[in-house]
């Protein structure tokens, strides 16, 4: 599972971030790329051109409340490395694994970074380590067969290799 | 230790005994498909169907087509409910409404069954015992494909309602008590029951179980009962197994929320969860519209609160009020029982049913600055329109009072 570790900066975000801060209603009918420069732009906006690939976000609670819309994957696709958040919204946490987010519940994660620094996350034992401090801890781990699911980067490609939804051209 | 309904429910269609933190998979009975589903951001060609009859596909997020991206989408689903041989598909029409509002109405959502739909509203069927979530796309292509998903489980809040709504209160306001006192429900799960149960309709726990999804629960879920089971078999002939919590059920809490207590309430702007007020708090706010509709609150019994509060009068001018009936059958329904005629005749503009306003994706999109009260599922900042627009909600009767005076209003006045 070496592939979905991460070592990056950290941005910081609040408690209750939701799904219409990431995909805002009038960014809902373009294609995904297009989608992407809407990613937080009432909340933070210019971060989208800031963050760099592989970064990771760390959040208070409840991230992604709101929608089934696929804002985990537009946080995938504009290169968010790993989601590490107080706890993530149920339905938010799904989406992210089945789009193939990296992402892990931390009960005090926030409070152990200042925006700017360096997490490593390890999904081997679920820690999350800031190498600033030297603090480190202990997520939530994330089941094996949801682990295979986020290897494979989502359900989609292992759909595909079963024959059971086509090929994107 | 015995279990709550939820984890009875996940243990039978997983065939595995389930505890809190467990990772359950389990078959799905019905997949329930949308409009958002087939827009072409979101739509993967499908080559199999597990199983054509557990699918449903319904139109309703934008309902006739709002414009050219929501027409392609719906075009793509009559493709894939003919490729397939779809029976269960609700298109623009006689059975058109709101899919969660449809899961009900057609006996889709039976007692003890796990159903799936990628709209978060979904826990909506919790109402009538069901295990149901809303999911996201991919989970929604996976359940189609090969019939099955996967839940993380999560420990169970039990609510134990007592006592009678007074005739001024509503579920709307049960629901902004729970909200406003408890907050969110983030990986939990919520389970109703208690004496109140019996003096509660499936309207109204219908519009508690959908409101599930506000409080970030993993599931929502009533207890059954004689009124559940007449609903169910008025409507479908398929056999269902109701689950009820064992007596040493384990339940991380155990609230008591006694509904003769219950006051008019509303959610302050921006979030329903840690923000609700008494109406009278905020009453006298200029409103700029007014709706009521959605999966939550598009019943019949949200419709005729609203007549009764319209009969005789009309909506303040420089106000707009619209009613968004669930489905076409609730509208029709509406239209014999002389509920529409009193709506209209008040000055609301009654439009056909589709999710509409409630998600700001047409007919009631609102505007820069506009201040609203609505009797619907989210108040997100930008959630019905622009993002300036300050969006309370309330019951429909507080949103139908609001709408006489033109500004928040206590409904009690309005209702004998």
């Amino acid at each position: 599972m070496d592939g979905l570790n991460v070592r990056a900066r950290v941005w910081k975000f609040p408690e209750n971030v939701n799904t219409d801060q990431i995909i805002p209603n009038r960014a809902y009918y373009l294609s995904p790329e297009e989608q992407l420069p809407f990613i937080f732009d009432a909340m933070r906006p210019g971060w989208v051109d800031e963050m760099k690939n592989g970064d990771i976000i760390i959040a208070e609670r409840n991230f992604g409340m709101g929608s089934s819309r696929p804002a985990a994957r537009n946080l995938a696709l504009l290169g968010v490395g790993c989601l590490v958040a107080d706890n993530i919204n149920g339905l938010f946490y799904r989406n992210s694994v089945n789009f193939g987010l990296p992402a892990i519940e931390c009960s005090g994660v926030s409070d152990m970074f200042e925006e700017g620094q360096v997490a490593e996350v390890s999904f081997q034992d679920f820690t999350i380590r800031n190498i600033d401090t030297g603090e480190s801890l202990t997520g939530r781990e994330v089941p094996k067969s949801l682990l295979r699911i986020l290897k494979a980067g989502g359900l989609y490609p292992l759909l595909e290799d079963e024959g059971m939804i086509a090929l994107v051209e | 230790m015995g279990m709550t309904i939820i984890e009875k429910i996940l243990t039978k269609a997983g065939g595995v005994p389930v505890k809190p933190g467990d990772l359950a998979t389990v078959k799905v009975d019905v997949a329930c498909l949308f409009d958002n589903n087939f827009m072409a951001s979101v739509w993967r060609d499908v080559l199999h169907v597990e199983d054509p009859s557990k699918v449903v596909v319904v139109i309703d997020h934008r309902a006739p087509a709002a414009h050219v991206g929501s027409a392609h989408a719906h075009a793509t689903a009559r493709t894939f409910v003919e490729k397939f041989g779809i029976e269960h598909f609700h298109d623009i029409g006689y059975d058109q409404g709101i899919c969660h509002v449809l899961m009900a109405e057609h006996g889709y959502a039976r007692p003890g069954g796990v159903l799936l739909c990628s709209d978060s509203h979904t826990c909506s069927a919790g109402a009538l015992n069901c295990a149901a979530r809303g999911v996201g796309s991919p989970d929604m292509f996976y359940a189609v494909c090969k019939g099955e998903t996967w839940f993380r489980v999560g420990e169970t809040i039990r609510y134990e309602l007592t006592g009678q709504l007074p005739h001024y209160a509503f579920m709307k306001d049960v629901f902004f008590k729970i909200a406003g006192e408890y907050g969110g429900h983030v990986s939990q799960n919520v389970e109703f029951g208690g004496p109140a149960l019996g003096t509660l309709p499936i309207d109204a726990r219908r519009t508690m179980a959908t409101m599930g999804a506000e409080l970030s629960a993993e599931f929502a879920t009533f207890e059954p009962d004689d009124i559940l089971f007449d609903y169910v078999k008025e409507r479908t002939n398929v056999p269902f197994e109701p689950q009820i919590p064992d007596p040493d059920a384990d339940y991380l809490d155990k609230r008591e929320i006694n509904l003769s207590e219950i006051r008019p309430l509303v959610a302050l702007p921006d979030s329903v969860v840690n923000n609700s007020a008494n109406v009278q708090d905020v009453a006298g706010t200029r409103l700029d519209q007014c709706f009521v509709g959605s999966c939550a609150n598009g019943t019949f019994d949200d419709l005729s609160s609203v007549a009764q509060v319209l009969a005789g009068r009309r909506v303040a001018r420089g106000t707009r009020f619209i009613i968004t009936p669930g489905s076409q059958s609730i509208y029709r329904r509406a239209l014999k029982a002389g509920i529409i005629e009193i709506l209209m005749d008040a000055g609301a503009v009654v439009t056909n049913s589709t999710c509409g306003a409630c998600g700001g994706g047409h007919m009631g999109i609102v505007g820069a600055g506009d201040t609203v009260i609505t009797a619907s599922t989210r108040n997100f900042k930008g959630r019905m329109g622009d993002p300036t627009a300050k969006i309370y909600m309330g019951s429909s009767a507080t949103v139908a009072a609001s709408a006489v005076e033109g500004a928040i209003a206590d409904p009690t006045p309005y209702l004998s």
